[in-house]
């Protein structure tokens, strides 16, 4: 360990730093003796960078090395950046030492693929092997898997980590094919069946026998770069959900483009990266996962695009008011989540307190209800002035979009009399 | 105005609620031993800690309420909110009294303050497991400081045991000075009274492992590389990384 590692280190964390997954979360495993460290279900963020992204894990490429010239690409071939390879004990020292400091919760392992994709995934799970046989690692790994790897690696790496991910990175092959003419759609779905099937395998032999291993306890994830090209919400929102349907797939990440290679004409020209837009679709993708959404509700052929002045929930609710008011003393649990301003949690307050007795205006305030945007879709013991149907959907937007609101206008805003 | 005075401690105001049912006479304020009464008061109880007192009113609770609502009192206690006791106070006289558990009825004021109050214990427990940086001692052994708002170094004990079972650690808690320390076996309460570190918790040069600072160097570097420029947003930043930790932290430190 000298200063040569500092800048090894350095570099292929510079390199690696636009793979937007850091979850630790999906496996709770608690110490056995004679080896390293836990996980925790939760997942903990350790530290947190300038841009208010989680530091989690070592997030840290083997080596930044690549065959690929992808156009969105940081590493690509014809880039003319820093290169360098950790080796397997430099590597292991790193993970372990920081792990001992509780600076992370364990280790995001990626690759540049170097020769072919197996050779990659092949000193990949190697070092994983490593760190958990011969270090005795307990803690948590997170392994790209290589586009293209065999499905013998993919299962042996299965093994030892506990997530595995494939970027799908573009959400339509023509344009996957145009941006990285060396990838396709197949080289990316190929490794996430493996892994679909290591681990559905593994849940069915660990029913017959208890000490069979577990593969990949955590599931798998994906990430999709944003505005990189012309594909709209729908599309991508469409494979996501397409994406959630398979049983390991725990999370799709977004990532707004950054012009890494400004010099690529195929390739749009941004100011900045498209933040808001990235924002939108994770609301969105929230909105799939835990309330109970349907892809078509939230983006279709005639809104194919997301409102960036809006959130999805409350542009839908704007485009049904018949569904509105609900009464919160009775609405179902499912219709409750669909009401602007009310999350899950309060939901779920809402719902167990309300057998004590009807609930009022100011308990919903104190429970978390966002009551600027949900007073408008709601009645609850008082009886409400200025619903979405007296207001029209219209109206309720500007109220909620316009920042500053003139004087005269707050006697109108009352929303509820007593 | 009725007055109780206790010693402050959990077992004290549980002793209190007994005492309380006992003699039918409820407080409208709980004073501490030192504390000044107020100018008028037509009754002043004193109350004597008794554990089997505080038992009997704990196991009364255990049958009243789950244990995931019991076990949010004594958190909650960690908090040391001026005025937290007779919230607690109120809300076992309520789960006392009521014919079926109220730990459920979030439209009731102080359940939910109380849920409130225990919630952000808890935060201050995850951010202790989050931001805790050990630094490892010439003698092996891992320590780090904290300064945690709210009491709750005991809370995380746990979860460091799990993890680090190999390794001998001690965390201090150097706003009410004292720390726990683990000797791969079991933990203890230490308080120590030659501080062998600086204001911002590094540990002197000469206890310092030969390779720390060149691991807090290592750190450092990466935690620079990671930040992606474009996107830098110094509010979320301070939103999720409160800048109270920044100064045992060593990727912030200048």
């Amino acid at each position: 360990m000298n200063d040569n590692v500092l800048e090894k280190l350095k570099t292929l964390a510079e390199s690696a730093k636009y793979d937007v997954s850091c979850a630790s979360s999906g496996t709770t495993r608690g110490h056995t003796k004679g080896t390293i460290g836990s996980t925790s279900g939760w997942g903990i963020c350790h530290s947190f960078t300038e841009d208010g992204r989680c530091v989690s894990l070592l997030k840290i490429m083997l080596t930044n090395y690549c065959m690929y010239d992808c156009a969105y690409c940081i590493n690509r071939r014809s880039n003319d950046i820093k290169r360098a390879t950790l080796s397997v004990s430099e590597l292991v020292e790193l993970t372990i030492e920081f792990y001992r400091r509780n600076y992370i919760e364990g280790l995001f392992l990626s690759s540049g693929v170097v020769r072919n994709p197996d050779y990659t995934m092949e000193r990949l799970v190697r070092v994983v092997k490593d760190l958990r046989l011969v270090h005795r690692y307990n803690g948590y790994i997170h392994l790209k898997s290589i586009p293209g790897a065999s499905q013998e690696l993919v299962n042996e790496a299965g093994l030892y980590a506990d997530r595995m991910s494939v970027n799908i990175e573009i959400p339509n092959e023509a344009s996957l094919k145009r941006l990285a003419p060396d990838k396709n759609f197949q080289s990316v779905l190929q490794p996430m069946q493996y892994i679909q099937q290591g681990a559905l395998q593994s849940l069915e032999e660990r029913k017959r026998f208890r000490s069979a291993p577990r593969f990949v306890p955590a599931g798998q994830s994906t990430q999709m770069i944003v505005g990189a090209t012309p594909d709209t919400d729908k599309d991508i929102l469409n494979l996501s959900s397409y994406l959630y349907q398979r049983p390991t797939m725990k999370r799709v990440y977004y990532s707004g483009y950054i012009p890494v290679n400004e010099y690529d004409n195929r390739l749009p020209a941004l100011k900045q990266p498209p933040l808001v837009r990235e924002n939108r679709l994770y609301q969105a993708d929230w909105l799939l996962r835990f309330y109970q959404f349907s892809v078509d509700e939230i983006v279709d052929s005639s809104f194919p695009n997301l409102d960036l002045e809006i959130d999805p929930k409350l542009s839908w609710a704007l485009r049904h008011p018949s569904q509105f008011p609900v009464d919160v003393n009775v609405a179902d649990y499912e219709l409750l989540l669909r009401i602007p301003g009310v999350g899950v949690k309060s939901a779920k307050l809402i719902v167990t307190s309300r057998r004590f007795g009807r609930l009022s205006s100011w308990q919903l305030k104190k429970m978390g209800v966002v009551m600027k945007k949900a007073q408008y879709f709601i009645t609850c013991n008082e009886l409400p002035m200025h619903t979405i149907n007296e207001l029209t959907p219209e109206r309720v937007r500007a109220l909620l979009t316009n920042g500053t609101r003139k004087v005269d206008d707050a006697q109108l805003l009352i929303p509820f009399t007593y | 105005m009725v007055v109780f005075r206790y010693d402050r401690s959990f077992e004290g105001l549980l002793t209190a609620v007994f005492d309380a049912y006992a003699h039918h006479e409820f407080p409208d304020m709980l004073l501490g031993e030192a504390d000044t009464p107020p100018l008028f008061f037509d009754e002043m109880v004193r109350i004597y800690t008794d554990s089997e007192k505080s038992t009997r009113v704990w196991n009364g609770l255990k049958r009243r309420i789950s244990e995931s609502a019991l076990y949010m009192l004594p958190d909650a206690w960690l908090s040391e909110l001026p005025g937290v006791d007779m919230l607690l106070f109120k809300y076992m006289r309520k789960a006392i009294d009521a014919p079926c558990s109220i730990e459920l009825n979030f439209g009731d004021a102080d359940v939910m303050e109380l849920l409130k109050i225990w919630k952000s214990v808890d935060k201050e427990r995850l951010r202790v497991i989050q931001f805790v940086r050990f630094q490892k001692t010439v003698d092996g052994m891992f320590f780090a400081c904290v300064e945690p708002v709210y009491n709750v170094l005991p809370l995380v004990l746990d979860h460091f045991k799990d993890r680090f079972h190999d390794q001998k650690w001690l965390l201090y808690d150097v706003k009410r000075d004292y720390g726990f320390f683990y000797d791969e076996r079991v933990t203890t309460e230490v308080h120590l009274d030659a501080k062998q570190w600086d204001e911002n918790g590094r540990l002197n040069e000469d206890s310092a492992a030969t390779d720390e600072l060149f691991f807090q160097k290592l750190w450092k570097g990466y935690y620079s590389s990671m930040t992606i420029k474009e996107r830098i947003n110094p509010r979320l930043h301070r939103q999720n990384l409160p800048v109270r930790f920044w100064k045992f932290l060593p990727e912030k430190r200048k």
